[in-house]
């Protein structure tokens, strides 16, 4: 129903001194789309949720919904409906009217508001507590009050900020599911989703934002983000544990590259090069999961293994440091404790190996 | 002896026999009477511990005993006493006389309209306080300013306002504001706006006010809810909807006083001495001093509500006094109680104010002053306990309502 | 809500007026005592104190000073020169606009201008005050020459109002005595109960004994006991004692009635602390008493300023207690309240008088109101019984 165009938006808190947490972010949202918004704690997440919902004014730049600037809107009148981590339930209302309450300000007929407030009751399970305080719901049933709160709106666009964290784990997996169904009744509504929760973001989102140092780092879908990180800040902040990188130098190009490792060994990488690149000084990237053990001459990587962890479908291998690198890790399907304290060479195929120059993939050049 | 060397003896002595007290009982407890060696030493431990608490409490009990608890029994019986006659048990004849007294039912009629105005006046303006300086960034030296009259006496905001409410001659400068606002009216479009309209206004408001309370709180009667509560919770209704209806009546008889009265145009009046109106006068005082405690405690209650509920009320789009009245008030109603009880109790104890300002004359008598007039010029200690039992009587709920909620608290 | 996209600065700016509004309603009355305390009872009679804030417009009625004592010959002629103002012993730092020298006409002249007086006889006034009045030896002779003055006179104050009040004046304005009366008042009243609550809030929030709920409640309960009831069998027991009306029988009342907000407001806040200091010192062999002292009290601190505030202004601002267990016939004894109380009925009108009284009466609660408010307010909340 609605599309958003970010264009050169900027954040600047005013004060004592200005503190600007958010630098020229461009991002258009299509109909229909799931966006959720990652990144670390306090890089702005909730700050531009909260200009997309007009809770907080923007400072530069413009906001469209549906090709309207609504810069200067106020939030009531910009079509969106937003759920709060806290759920910001009204305390003194019932489930029924705190979902009426909008709809009440908005002047809609008593039999509009019913009906509203029955589909919706009827999508979330919240027939029997229609008439219970807020004070006398479990978490999870809280969260979907808020949920209906906005559905009841029938908004179009609607803004998540870490709805689920405030739940435990198994709701958290249960409520994650019903948002993802409630997202495919309702095919057409955009949805902005903020969380800290890698799986919430890989599960969930059409498209992912991933949010550093005041601006986007990469916009993609969750596999592109996974498979082909644009840069080494996304490669290391998607996944867990975090991709291995280890420094080199470029030394065959073409369609293929090959990487001779600091450390030692040398891997070849999809990524193609052009001749000038021969003895570029490079960051390989590779994820623990990619990591296959090998016994030939041609390996990216020997190290002693320092420590297993055993989880059952996988075990992680933790690696001596060697050098000033990170210290390497690699999850390899199946149990493999016998490996603790030996040499173990590791490499990885072409395609799963990323090359980053000045924190940048070579995928993308 | 000089009276501050005096005092300072006191602090002195005082302290030092409190602190005393306290160190050598627990000694003697402890080494003398119930030592924590020998064969006896885990019961005697136990036995000591139990007796500690009244040890730490016995001074507070005292105080509170000697000091509260045995007057309030003696009072009543004082009250069914009479001194002339030797003491003797005179049954209600006390009460009997009180009741016959005219005084004594304009110093009751006073303190109802004192127990309605002042907490509603003192309330509404903390809230509204609280509200504006919430939000500014000069806010706090604002409050700091309206919660100043807290530290001045009843006596001091006596004076204070005696000079606002000051009079001269008529062809004199008025020095009081009061007067000299007054005489700025001649009866032409700004009199009729300031001294017609406003008054209606304020009028018609408060009876809609009084009646929508009434109506929202006795509406379960009528329909018959299953929410109207027992029986007492009934009568409890019936009476705050009776009452609201009295208070609307009241105001929109007043309506009519307001738009038909002549008023004395160009003479400097002696407020003081307009009767009815004058209660008015003296109210102000006290709400002068109350609101800044009303606004303190109900500006902490309005910080403790969570920010996200106002910003989905917002997005809901309720407009800023929508936000206020329907999401803001709700959550903080049961500070707001708090606030109204307290500032009640102030009320029913007031003495200062009415003592110092009109001594209770030109029908401002109130029950405090009226018991310290029986006590103290006409010596009759008979009526004058009577009518402190009749404070006593009035502050009951509030004191079951009180250790109600303490209770309810504690457990 | 400033930073609500698509807010109208018009609110903002109805909150600040509103705000402004409230302040000066609020701040109003206490002014107007302040600034009629530093005024002459002329200047507060003739005028409204707020007039005194700007320079206000006054007429006066002056004469040149004695002609047969001050005039000089200038060759046929005969000249007395002099300041109107340090002539007439009136303050000197106004400006005159316009003057005249008949009451027809108080305007018909500017500052600076000569006015013919006829045959010959001149009068220049200059805007300061300095005037040349010259003509024949009959002319200038007799009473000075009259000149209705119309000046613009400054702001102006005088502190001599406290300086009867705190030092001079008869008996009953001179409030020095009241002053020392009502300090030895208020310090014991204020230290005593906080000793003797402070034991009991303890025992009341952290030790188990029987009857400590029924005794909590009792607190509250008494809590709201209007003090009234306790007037005449207290006045009674201590007349009984042998106490009668005096500093002691005051001291005793006011840590009898500030007991229930002492330990209920104590005890509040000591529950509040946390068990496992309690517990960790118990285990480290601490005795009860040592908790109490070394432990509980270091941390009480907030809440004991907080009681200390109220029971000081409470204290400092009561009449009634005062006038029921310290003064007696004599006035020997008498507080500040009551004097002020007193004034009123004897000195009505002398504004001078009262409202210096009363500013020296509300000075030192403001003054500690102003520099422990944050205790004051932090004990607000903890005490309003919830
Ligand atoms: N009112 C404010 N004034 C100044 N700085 C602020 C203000 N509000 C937020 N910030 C700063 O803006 C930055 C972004 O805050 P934001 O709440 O958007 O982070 P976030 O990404 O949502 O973090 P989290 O994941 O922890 O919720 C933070 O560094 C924060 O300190
Ligand atoms: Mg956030």
């Amino acid at each position: 129903m609605a599309t958003l165009n970010l264009t050169n938006i900027e954040k600047t808190y005013g004060g004592k001194v200005n503190v600007n947490v958010l630098h020229n972010i461009n991002l258009d949202i299509d109909t229909g789309e799931l966006i959720v918004f990652v990144g670390p704690s306090g890089c702005g997440k909730s700050t531009l949720l909260r200009m997309i919902a007009g809770l907080e004014k923007i400072t530069d730049g413009e906001l469209k919904i549906d090709g309207t600037v609504v810069n200067d809107v106020p939030p009531a009148q910009r079509g969106i409906a937003m759920v709060f981590q806290s759920y910001a339930l009204y305390p003194h209302m019932t489930v029924r009217d705190n979902m009426a309450f909008a709809l009440k300000l908005a002047k809609k007929t008593p039999q509009e508001i019913d009906d509203a407030i029955s589909e919706a009751a009827e999508k979330l399970q919240l027939g029997e507590y229609l008439d219970r305080l807020p004070k006398a719901l479990s978490g999870g049933q809280r969260q979907r009050v808020a949920i209906g709160r906005s559905i009841v709106r029938d908004p179009k666009v609607y803004l998540f900020d870490e709805p689920l964290s405030n739940l435990d784990a198994a709701l958290r997996v249960a409520t994650r599911i019903e948002i993802a169904q409630l997202k495919e009744s309702m095919p057409e509504s955009t949805m902005i989703y903020v969380t800290h929760d890698q799986v919430e973001a890989m599960t969930l989102a059409s498209r992912i934002v991933v949010l550093a140092d005041k601006g986007i780092a990469q916009v993609g879908t969750p596999l592109e983000l996974y498979e082909r990180p644009e840069n080494e800040f996304v490669a290391q902040f998607i996944g867990s544990p975090a991709m291995n990188l280890l420094p080199g130098e470029v030394v065959t190009t073409g369609a293929q590259t090959t990487v001779k490792l600091a450390a030692g060994g040398s891997i070849v990488s999809a990524a193609p090069t052009a001749d000038a690149d021969k003895g570029l000084k490079v960051n390989i990237g590779i994820r623990p999961e990619d990591m296959v053990t090998t016994s030939g001459d041609s390996f990216a990587f020997e190290g002693r293994v320092k420590m297993t962890e055993a989880l059952g479908e996988v075990t992680l291998l933790y690696f001596d440091k060697v050098g000033d690198n990170d210290a390497v890790i690699a999850k390899l399907p199946g149990i493999h404790r016998d490996l603790r304290g030996n040499v173990v060479r590791m490499s990885a195929s072409p395609e799963k190996v990323q090359i980053f120059h000045d924190g940048q993939s070579l995928y993308y050049r | 002896m000089h009276p501050a060397l005096q005092g300072l003896l006191t602090i002195i002595i005082g302290v030092s026999a409190c602190i005393g007290y306290f160190y050598f009982s627990n000694q003697f407890l402890d080494k003398i009477l119930l030592p924590a060696k020998g064969p006896k030493a885990g019961r005697n431990i136990t036995r000591a511990n139990q007796i500690r608490p009244w040890l730490f409490l016995f001074p507070a009990m005292l105080a509170l005993g000697v000091y509260l608890a045995y007057p309030v029994l003696e009072t009543l019986r004082l009250s069914l006493t009479d001194r002339d006659a030797g003491g003797a048990f005179v049954g209600l004849d006390n009460y009997r006389q009180m009741f016959g007294e005219s005084k004594f039912w304009e110093a009751l009629r006073n303190n109802l309209l004192w127990l309605i105005v002042v907490p509603a006046a003192s309330t509404a303006f903390g809230l509204l306080a609280a509200q504006v300086t919430d939000r500014i960034a000069w806010g706090n030296v604002a409050k700091s300013l309206i919660f100043m009259p807290m530290a001045i006496s009843f006596v001091g905001a006596s004076v204070i306002f005696k000079l606002i409410y000051d009079t001269r001659a008529a062809d004199t400068a008025q020095i009081g504001i009061m007067n000299a606002v007054w005489l700025q009216f001649e009866g032409g479009l700004g009199s009729f706006l300031f001294l017609r309209i406003l008054p209606l206004l304020i009028l018609l408001s408060f009876a809609g006010i009084v009646g929508y309370a009434g109506f929202i709180i006795g509406r379960p009667l009528w329909n018959g809810a299953y929410r109207a509560g027992g029986g007492a919770m009934k009568v409890g209704r019936a009476v705050v909807v009776l009452a609201a209806v009295w208070l609307a009546v009241l105001a929109l008889r007043n309506v009519i006083d307001v738009m038909t009265m002549s008023f004395p145009y160009g003479e400097p009046q002696t407020w003081l001495t307009i009767p009815f109106f004058n209660s008015f006068l003296l109210m102000v005082v006290l709400i002068w001093i109350q609101t800044g405690f009303a606004m303190v405690i109900l500006s902490a209650a309005l910080r403790g509500i969570p920010e996200e509920t106002i910003e989905a009320a917002i997005i809901d789009g309720a407009n800023p006094f929508q936000v206020f009245f329907s999401i803001k008030v709700p959550q903080i109603i049961g500070t707001i109680v708090v606030v109204w009880t307290t500032i009640t109790l102030i009320v029913l104890k007031v003495f200062d104010i009415v003592f110092a300002m009109t001594n209770g004359q030109w029908e401002t008598q109130v029950l405090a002053n009226y018991m310290f007039d029986k006590l103290f010029r006409a010596s009759d200690w008979g009526v004058g306990s009577a009518s402190a039992i009749m404070i006593m009587v009035l502050v009951t709920p509030i004191l079951i309502w009180n250790v109600h909620n303490a209770r309810k608290e504690m457990a | 809500m400033e930073n609500i996209a698509g807010t109208k600065s018009s609110l903002t700016w109805a909150v600040h007026i509103a705000t402004v509004l409230l302040v000066v309603l609020w701040l109003f009355p206490t002014v107007g005592l302040l600034v009629s305390s530093f005024r002459t009872a002329d200047q507060i009679t003739g005028s409204g104190w707020w007039a005194a804030l700007f320079t206000s417009e006054q007429n006066e009625v002056l004469r040149a000073a004695d002609p047969d004592e001050a005039r000089v010959a200038d060759g046929q002629m005969y000249v007395v020169s002099g300041n109107i103002f340090a002539d007439n012993d009136s303050p000197t730092d106004k400006e005159i606009s316009v003057w005249g020298t008949s009451s027809r006409e108080i305007a018909a002249f500017q500052a600076g201008q000569t006015a013919d007086l006829g045959d010959g006889e001149t009068l220049t006034l200059e805007a300061n005050g300095d005037y040349v009045w010259r003509g024949t030896e009959e002319q200038i002779s007799g009473r000075g020459q009259r000149m209705f003055i119309t000046a613009e006179a400054p702001p102006e104050f005088t502190t001599e109002n406290y300086v009867t009040i705190l030092s001079g004046g008869s008996t009953t304005d001179n409030m020095s005595k009241a002053f020392f009366n009502t300090l030895t008042v208020t310090i014991p009243a204020t230290i005593i109960p906080i000793v003797i609550a402070a034991f009991a809030a303890y025992a009341l929030a952290w030790m188990e004994f029987p009857g400590r709920a029924l005794l909590i409640a009792i607190v509250v309960g008494l809590l709201v006991v209007p003090l009234q009831l306790a007037l005449i069998p207290l006045l009674k027991l201590h007349l009984g004692l042998g106490i009668g009306k005096g500093f002691l029988g005051v001291w005793l009342a006011h840590t009898g009635f500030g007991m229930p907000l002492a330990v209920y407001l104590l005890r509040n806040y000591m529950v509040g602390l946390p068990r496992d200091i309690i517990e960790n010192a118990k285990v480290d062999g601490a005795t009860e008493f040592q908790i109490f002292t070394k432990i509980i009290l270091p941390l009480s601190f907030p809440a004991l300023a907080a009681f200390a505030i109220f029971q000081f202004l409470w204290t400092w601002n009561d009449l009634l207690v005062a006038k029921v267990f310290l003064i007696d016939a004599t006035g020997e004894t008498t507080v500040m309240t009551n004097q002020i109380v007193e004034l009123l009925g004897t000195r009505g009108g002398n504004w001078e008088i009262l409202a210096t009284a009363g500013f020296v009466s509300i000075a030192v609660p403001l003054a500690v109101f102003f520099a422990l408010q944050r205790y004051l307010v932090r004990g607000l909340l903890a005490g309003s019984v919830k």
